[in-house]
């Protein structure tokens, strides 16, 4: 996989930005990057465009990651997509919840991009 | 995990070095986010605050944590975070101070044992302005933390209500 689609998830517009900066510095080719203030628009993002991963918050207005999580299961363009949470919630039980409920990796708030390459590029089995 | 987790962490029942474990909390979400040393003052400074964050706990620890500093020192930590420069820096300002304050109350939380499973944080609230204040309920407890950040003060607050 070279060109890397990836659908950010999070209320915040800064930390949406900081995410993506993050994953450029892992040395990800990025073709596009989707995003979404909340769960719900998540999924209306996805009714229309494939990703090739999704990095998602938990506490967010409307609908939060967990349930986002859920519901992927359901839709089409997202049936494999990896999803890596990147939350404040750093407690065991959020992490145990949110990995049941399908996502593939945790990072926790605050983080590093070197945290981020480390959690996204095996799931992606790109060389960055 | 961060790696002071371990050694400084608290139980919930057990407030008394809740002031080290939150400025720890600070200086691990200043220094990986902003890529910043946050200084301890010499002496008690004059705080002259005009923008505040506010995120709320509730559950097992109610509370709310309160991030203020001057506007000038939010706008420069949201060009730090974004990596861009300070004039560049418009909306995010608000943004960007909110999920400081975010960010150090989950790290605060996560280092308290007992208190990340049983206890949530609200979305956060910003006020712009100095003039108001903080009116606690009762048998409220303060946590006061201030510290530097390139030189001015920032004050963090956690106000605890259980």
């Amino acid at each position: 996989m070279n060109q890397i689609r990836a659908l950010i998830v999070d209320d915040s517009s800064v930390m949406r930005k900081i995410v993506e900066r993050s994953l450029r510095q892992a040395g990800l080719e990025i073709s596009a990057v989707l995003e979404a203030g909340n769960g719900a628009e998540a999924l209306a993002v996805l009714a229309e465009n494939h990703v090739d991963l999704i990095l998602c918050d938990i506490n967010m207005p409307v609908m939060d990651g967990l349930e986002l999580v859920k519901r992927l299961a359901t839709v089409e363009n997202a049936r494999g997509v990896p999803v890596v949470m990147i939350t404040t919630e750093g407690s065991e039980s959020h992490v145990v919840r949110a990995l049941s409920a399908g996502a593939r990796g945790y990072i926790r708030k605050p983080f590093t991009a070197e945290q981020v390459k480390e959690h996204v590029i095996p799931l992606l089995g790109v060389h960055a | 995990m961060n790696t002071a987790t371990a050694a400084f962490g608290r139980s919930i029942h057990s407030h008394g070095n809740w002031n080290i474990v939150l400025e720890i909390a600070a200086r691990e979400v200043f220094e990986l986010m902003l890529n910043s040393q946050l200084t301890t003052p010499a002496a008690p400074l004059a705080q002259d605050h005009n923008i505040t964050a506010m995120v709320g706990f509730a559950g097992e620890l109610c509370g709310v944590l309160i991030l203020g500093c001057s506007l000038e020192s939010s706008n420069l930590m949201a060009s730090r975070m974004l990596g861009v420069h300070p004039g560049e820096i418009a909306r995010e300002n608000c943004d960007a101070f909110g999920e400081i304050c975010n960010m150090i109350a989950g790290n605060f939380k996560n280092k308290i044992s007992g208190l990340g499973n049983g206890c949530m944080l609200s979305v956060p609230a910003i006020i712009s302005g100095g003039h108001y204040h903080v009116h606690p309920l009762s048998r409220a407890e303060a946590v006061e933390v201030t510290l530097l950040f390139e030189g001015a003060p920032v004050s963090i607050s956690l106000r605890v209500h259980n």
